[in-house]
């Protein structure tokens, strides 16, 4: 176990019964420096107290997470965000993901397994749930008729898809490393490259697959 | 000097071109028939009112140049007691102007139009009444409620007043513009009448003409018509919308207020309170993007989310279901999705775990389906030969479909089970 300092965490969530119960389910295992409700205001304190990682919801009254991640990512590119929700329609989390979320979970995680996420996004990787690595899967299928206009961000290579097939089947990092017999950092190499992919291709099929199915 | 309030006190750009009327002349305030025209002229002259009075009347008998005078004098005579007149009000406002233009041709073409139907007019009456009608148009934009009272008792003769557009003319390009047309149409109308004259027989005529002046009454009301129409519209997408949220009132009430309440009776059983809480958030979940499809409730896709859901509910454990593709039912998929139960059924039963996660995909060259529990795991020979579940149910029945099932399970890691059937040629 390496003696890292707990990532700095800060909640945006319009519901305060969740704020806390994120604080209680993540007991001591991060330090959460501060919470808000709505998009201004988490702007504001964001700024005032960078943390490591923001844990957003991605639907709130006033622009939703994407709001607060377009506001802050200029102005201090070291505050990674993680993105949370129940089960959103998928355009809004691929907007939440583009805009710069460094991962996607849902609301049902447990505490553990959301603490081990934050961990993973404030060392700067990137955190798939199973819906969303479907839903890139989904995505990025080969379409016979569309030909990419960028292979390099418009397509996943065959290990990608592998790694996040394996992530949709509901495998761990770890679990995923030794199937493949590679290592975990190689699997976070890969995640990254596909979220990379996910947020700078202007692949056609992205939007419309978001449009078309509306959910993850 | 007595302050008067009223409307048309704000417009103190006065146009000097317009010359004021001579000191002392103004319209009386409480010697009155219609405006205090007359009244306020014997006034200044020393008469009695009642000779003006019937001077104008017998004038406005006469050609009717009386009714063309005192409207003048109304206009052009400011109030007892106030320095400001209607008519220096009026020029101050280009609106004004070009609706007062507007009015009188109306009316002379109204004129016309009777005079082209029969009813004869001397043209000595028509300048006058048409001057006159533009002037009564410029007093009841321009003038206070005090001047307007006399014009209001009249038009609440007119069974229709109430209906009376708030005639309202605004300045800018777009307006000058439609002034300008109804005017060509407007003497269009009152020309094709006049190049006919007495030839009463051309009918054809007379229609142009009276297209004309419905041309120009279009163009003028047109903006508030409009202005009704979209009103109405706005009011009928309000009632839309209260319905709409009526609807989803009732849907709340009926799943999720009732599912709150079941979870409030069974508070003590943990398993249910999640179970009935999956139920609920799946069911939401279809209702607010209930994607559709393409191949119908008869797809691989809902087939796969139907099977996670009856899971659910009959073992009480969390399924999460992820399906990347579609494809339509066949035989060997109707296989591959039954032994995809019979694999979740043994997980929900054996494993132990709360949660399953089910992945299926649809590749063009086959479909596969995961089932991966993190619970108990066992060992595969110390399965009773007599259970048959996973040799018969799931292997069997993948074998002979052309399928195959592989399970993976260790002892305290959990299992999952991987199947996989080619797809039927296209």
């Amino acid at each position: 176990m390496t003696p890292a300092p707990k990532p700095r965490v800060f909640l945006v969530d319009d519901h305060h019964l969740f704020r806390s119960g994120v604080r209680a389910e993540l007991g001591d295992q991060v330090e959460v420096v501060g919470d808000a409700s709505e998009v201004d205001a988490a702007i504001e304190m964001i700024g005032e107290r960078r943390p490591d990682v923001v844990l957003i919801d991605v639907h709130m009254p006033g622009g939703g997470g994407r709001a607060v991640i377009e506001a802050v990512a200029p102005v201090h590119p070291e505050v990674k965000f993680l993105a949370l929700s129940v089960s959103d329609a998928a355009e809004d989390v691929i907007a939440v993901i583009r805009a710069g979320a460094r991962g996607y979970v849902t609301k049902t995680i447990s505490g553990p397994e959301l603490a081990d996420a934050i961990r993973r996004v404030s060392e700067g990787d990137a955190v798939f749930s199973p819906r969303l690595a479907g839903f890139v899967l989904d995505a990025f299928a080969d379409q016979p008729s569309g030909q990419p206009v960028d292979p390099e961000l418009d397509q996943l290579t065959a290990r990608e898809r592998e790694v996040l097939r394996l992530i949709a089947r509901g495998y761990a990092y770890k679990e995923i490393a030794r199937q493949l017999s590679i290592s975990v950092k190689t699997v976070e190499t890969h995640v990254s490259a596909v979220l990379r992919k996910l947020q700078l291709s202007n692949r056609y099929e992205l939007s419309r697959w978001a449009a078309d199915r509306r959910l993850i | 000097m007595v302050p008067v309030a009223g409307p048309w006190e704000n417009h103190h750009i006065a146009d000097s071109r317009i010359p004021h009327a001579p000191a002392g002349l103004t319209r009386s305030r409480d010697d009155k028939v219609i405006a205090g025209v007359a009244a306020g002229l014997a006034h200044r002259f020393g008469i009695d009112p009642l000779i003006i009075r019937i001077a104008f009347v017998v004038l406005t008998i006469a050609g009717g140049s009386g009714a063309l005078l005192y409207v003048v004098g109304w206009l052009w005579l400011p109030r007892e007691g106030s320095t400001n007149t209607i008519v220096h009000s009026a020029t101050a406002s280009r609106g004004d102007v070009s609706q007062t233009f507007a009015v009188a041709l109306l009316v002379l073409g109204g004129l016309l139009l009777l005079r082209a139907v029969g009813l004869w007019f001397d043209d000595k009456i028509v300048w006058p009444v048409v001057l006159a009608s533009a002037g009564l148009a410029v007093i009841w934009r321009q003038a206070d409620d005090e001047d307007r009272a006399p014009l209001r008792k009249v038009a609440a003769r007119i069974p229709f007043a109430e209906h009376l557009p708030p005639f309202e003319v605004r300045t800018g390009r777009a307006s000058l513009l439609r002034v300008a047309v109804g005017v060509v149409l407007v003497i269009g109308g009152a020309g094709a009448f006049l190049a006919t004259h007495s030839a009463f027989a051309a009918v054809r005529e007379g229609l142009i003409a009276t297209a004309g002046i419905v041309g120009g009454v279009a163009l003028i009301f047109g903006p508030w018509w409009w202005r009704l129409a979209k009103e109405l519209t706005e009011e009928r997408r309000e009632r839309i919308r209260s319905q709409e949220r009526a609807e989803m009132a009732t849907h709340l009430h009926d799943s999720v207020l009732q599912t709150l309440a079941l979870i409030q009776l069974r508070a003590d059983d943990p398993r249910s309170v999640a179970g009935l809480a999956r139920r609920q958030e799946r069911e939401l979940r279809n209702w607010l993007f209930g994607g559709e499809s393409p191949y119908g409730s008869d797809s691989f896709n809902a087939a796969v989310e139907r099977v996670s859901q009856e899971i659910e509910e009959l073992h009480q454990v969390a399924v999460d279901t992820v399906v990347v593709g579609d494809c339509p039912m066949d035989e060997r998929i109707t296989a591959l999705v039954s032994a995809g139960r019979e694999a979740l059924t043994n997980a929900a039963k054996w494993s132990g775990a709360t949660t399953i996660a089910v992945f299926a995909e649809v590749e063009p060259d086959r479909v596969s389906l995961f089932v991966r529990d993190r619970g108990a795991g066992f060992v595969p020979v110390a399965v009773a030969p007599d259970r048959r579940g996973i040799a018969e149910s799931i292997k069997g029945r993948m074998s002979r479909h052309g399928g195959s099932a592989v399970v993976r399970t260790n002892l305290g890691q959990g299992t999952e089970v991987e199947l996989s059937v080619p797809r039927a040629a296209a």
